[in-house]
This record gives C-alpha cells, sequence and structure tokens, in this order.
C-alpha cells in the first residue's frame, strides 16, 4: 500500500549533539538512531567529527565515533571494501556502502539512515528477514535434470559465460532493492529489483535447465511487472550494476516465449 | 525482544530522488490528470452535441483564465505523457537501460514535451 507518511512510532524526533572541542577541519554527521530498549521514537544525532584525524569514507567517520564518541552507534560492516555488502545505508540522500563513500563528496551536514522503509532493528540496522525470504523463493541455485559430464563439470563457452557479466557481481547489499519506489509501496508482494536480477542471473545461465519453470514463477503481475523502469535501483547501485536491464531482460524471455 | 513495533526507516522523507525517478512519477501524475482531461473532453463534445446554447457556456468556461490554465495543463500533461510513453516503448524493446541513454531520453522527451506545446498553442492562438 502507498504510505507516504512514516507510522507514528516511526516519525525521526530530534536527537544530541556531540561536539569536537579544538577541531579545526569539522563535518557535521547527522545520524539516525533508534534504540529497541527505550521505546522511544528514532531520533536524528549530531556528531561533529575532525576530519584532520579521520579516514576518508563514510565508514571511517561511523568507526571513528563508535571507538572515540558514542560506543553506542550500532551499524554492519566487515570487509571495507565494498566486497560484503554489509554496510548499506542511506548517505546523503542516496543508497550506497558507507565504506566505498568519500566523505568529502557529501556537501553540507553529512546525513545518514538506515536502508529506506525497512523495519529498523537498531540504528542503522535494518531488518533483512523479508528480503532473504524472497531471494530463498527464486531458489538462487543451478537446476538441472540431465546428470552431469562423467568427466569433469558442466562447460560454456566464453560467449554463454558473458551472458552472465553484469548480474554475477551482486553482493546482495539491498541498496538497490529499498532504493525502489514499487518496492517501498508493494515490498510483500513485488520480489524487488535485487532479487529480480538475482533470478535474472539463474535464467540467463545456460547451464541451468529450469530456465521454464523460473520464468513461470515470475508470470505474475506483482512479483515482476510491478517494475515500472523508474531506474533508481540502477542509478543507486554501489557496484555500477544494472537491476533495471536485468528486469528488462526478462520481461523479454517472457515475451520471446510467447511468439 | 519485540520485534512487532519496529519503526519503519525514512523513505520518500529523506530520500533524494534522481531526475529518472522524478520523470517516472511525472507519468503517472499526468495520466491521472489526463483522465480528468477526458472527462472535461467529453463534456464539452456533449455541449457541442446538446446546442448552442450550452456550447456558448462550454466555450466561455474554457475561455476563461482557469479554463485556459486548465487547457494549457492538460496539454503538458499530454505531450509529456506522449515523450514518456515512447521512452517506454523504447524499453520494451530492449533499448536505454544504461544510465546515459536513460539521461538522453528523458532531456529529449523534456525537449519534445516543451516543443510540442509551443507548437500546439502557437497553432491553436495565431491560426
Amino acid at each position: 500500500m502507498v504510505e507516504f507518511a512514516l507510522p507514528a512510532n516511526s516519525r525521526v524526533q530530534p536527537g544530541k549533539t556531540y561536539k569536537a572541542a579544538g577541531a579545526k577541519n569539522v563535518k557535521v554527521f547527522k545520524i539516525y538512531r533508534y534504540d529497541p530498549d527505550s521505546g522511544a521514537n528514532p531520533r536524528l544525532d549530531s556528531y561533529e567529527i575532525d576530519l584532520d584525524h579521520c579516514g576518508p569514507m563514510v565508514l571511517d567517520a561511523l568507526l571513528k565515533i563508535k571507538n572515540e564518541i558514542d560506543s553506542t552507534l550500532t551499524f554492519r560492516r566487515s570487509c571495507r571494501e565494498g566486497i560484503c555488502g554489509s554496510c548499506a545505508m542511506n548517505i546523503d540522500g542516496t543508497n550506497t556502502l558507507a565504506c566505498l563513500k568519500p566523505i568529502e563528496e557529501i556537501k553540507g551536514d553529512a546525513k545518514i539512515y538506515p536502508l529506506p522503509h525497512m523495519p529498523v532493528v537498531k540504528d542503522l540496522i535494518p531488518d533483512l528477514t523479508v528480503p532473504y525470504a524472497q531471494l530463498a523463493s527464486i531458489q538462487p541455485w543451478m537446476q538441472t535434470q540431465s546428470p552431469p559430464p562423467p568427466d569433469g563439470e558442466r562447460l560454456q563457452s566464453p560467449e554463454e559465460r558473458e551472458k552472465l557479466d553484469g548480474l554475477w557481481e551482486c553482493i546482495l547489499c539491498f541498496c538497490c532493492q529499498t532504493s525502489c519506489p514499487s518496492y517501498w509501496w508493494n515490498g510483500e508482494k513485488y520480489l524487488g529489483p535485487s532479487i529480480l536480477l538475482q533470478a535474472a542471473r539463474w535464467i540467463h545461465d545456460t547451464r541451468d535447465e529450469f530456465t521454464g519453470e523460473r520464468l513461470d514463477a515470475l508470470e505474475d503481475p506483482f512479483k515482476l511487472y510491478r517494475c515500472h523502469t523508474i531506474m533508481n535501483c540502477t542509478k543507486t547501485c554501489p557496484k555500477g550494476l544494472n537491476p533495471a536491464k536485468a528486469i528488462g531482460s526478462i520481461k523479454e524471455k517472457l515475451l520471446e516465449r510467447r511468439s | 525482544m519485540t520485534t512487532r513495533n519496529r519503526p519503519l526507516s525514512p523513505h520518500l522523507q529523506i530520500y533524494r530522488l534522481p531526475l529518472l525517478a522524478l520523470m517516472s512519477i511525472t507519468h503517472r501524475i499526468t495520466g491521472v490528470g489526463l483522465v480528468v482531461g477526458l472527462v472535461a473532453l467529453a463534456a464539452w463534445l456533449g455541449a457541442a452535441a446538446s446546442g448552442p446554447a450550452a456550447f456558448a457556456v462550454a466555450q466561455s468556461l474554457l475561455g476563461s483564465p482557469i479554463g485556459l490554465l486548465l487547457l494549457f495543463g492538460w496539454s503538458v500533461a499530454l505531450f509529456f505523457h506522449l515523450g514518456h510513453g515512447v521512452r517506454h516503448l523504447l524499453w520494451d524493446t530492449g533499448w536505454g537501460f544504461e544510465l546515459p541513454q536513460a539521461y538522453a531520453s528523458a532531456y529529449v522527451s523534456l525537449g519534445v514535451t516543451a516543443v510540442l506545446t509551443v507548437v500546439a498553442w502557437a497553432a491553436a492562438l495565431l491560426v
């Protein structure tokens, strides 16, 4: 359902301010905070960061806050180099990975929120149960009926392998998933850009023998066709992938099958 | 731990919508506007069919400043919806999903909207 306003328990209140005493090169980070134990509404805390003593990326600033200013700040992170997809969040109005986002690209105060339109577990951590269940629903593994060759693995030509380029690189950070207005309004029925890109990854895999079944499962007014080519997904993808194009390629496959 | 009362993270309130997204929502808004315009068109045709007195009333309503403003809005909406509709056709052929193509087609369709609107009104007012 389309609901433009946030529910009463989700409206963001003004929060605390943490000053950086004696710093010359100050940047203000305004960060969404939600403490599930307090029962209070989420709030926006302001942290002044001395950029002369901070790494270049937004993740560096978050770690500096956690290490030196406020250890209660909670966020997911792991690899700090854009391969694990843990630190996906909304930075400066766009979803991206904190570890790949240079602080200097942000004009004015840096506003940081969790991935949009998701239930918040704590601070910058969204509950990803639904997208993970949706991922499982498209059965993201190779399915075959024919037995594998006795002397080795199933082979692909270089051309066949190329069809997977732009699909296999997805790290499932869900930046695109939660940037999509269609997913905001119909997130329980529409699979969303990242899951559909995963679906395309198996549909276009020449070794997979269940393409028909996969297409059958997607031919539904909501699962696939809630995509209206808004293209927020492609615009926001921190890996430079193109979910909108992947979704288009599934629609094309469905059309080819009819003619 | 309660999981039912989890807050919903902000979405429209904080997302900086890119031009491509604004084009998309404008397509939907103009579509709704055009449905309303279709009612006005049907009423105008109905008035024309029911006699000179009713037609004169319809003409004076549409010729009033507010009527002209509405007509202008509907003309812009029609040409925008047409241009963006062509973009959807191109996407359906498989072209235009790369970001540079998507931006190019957005600018072209905005330009076409402006040109067609000016041409239509020039034709209406001068001819």
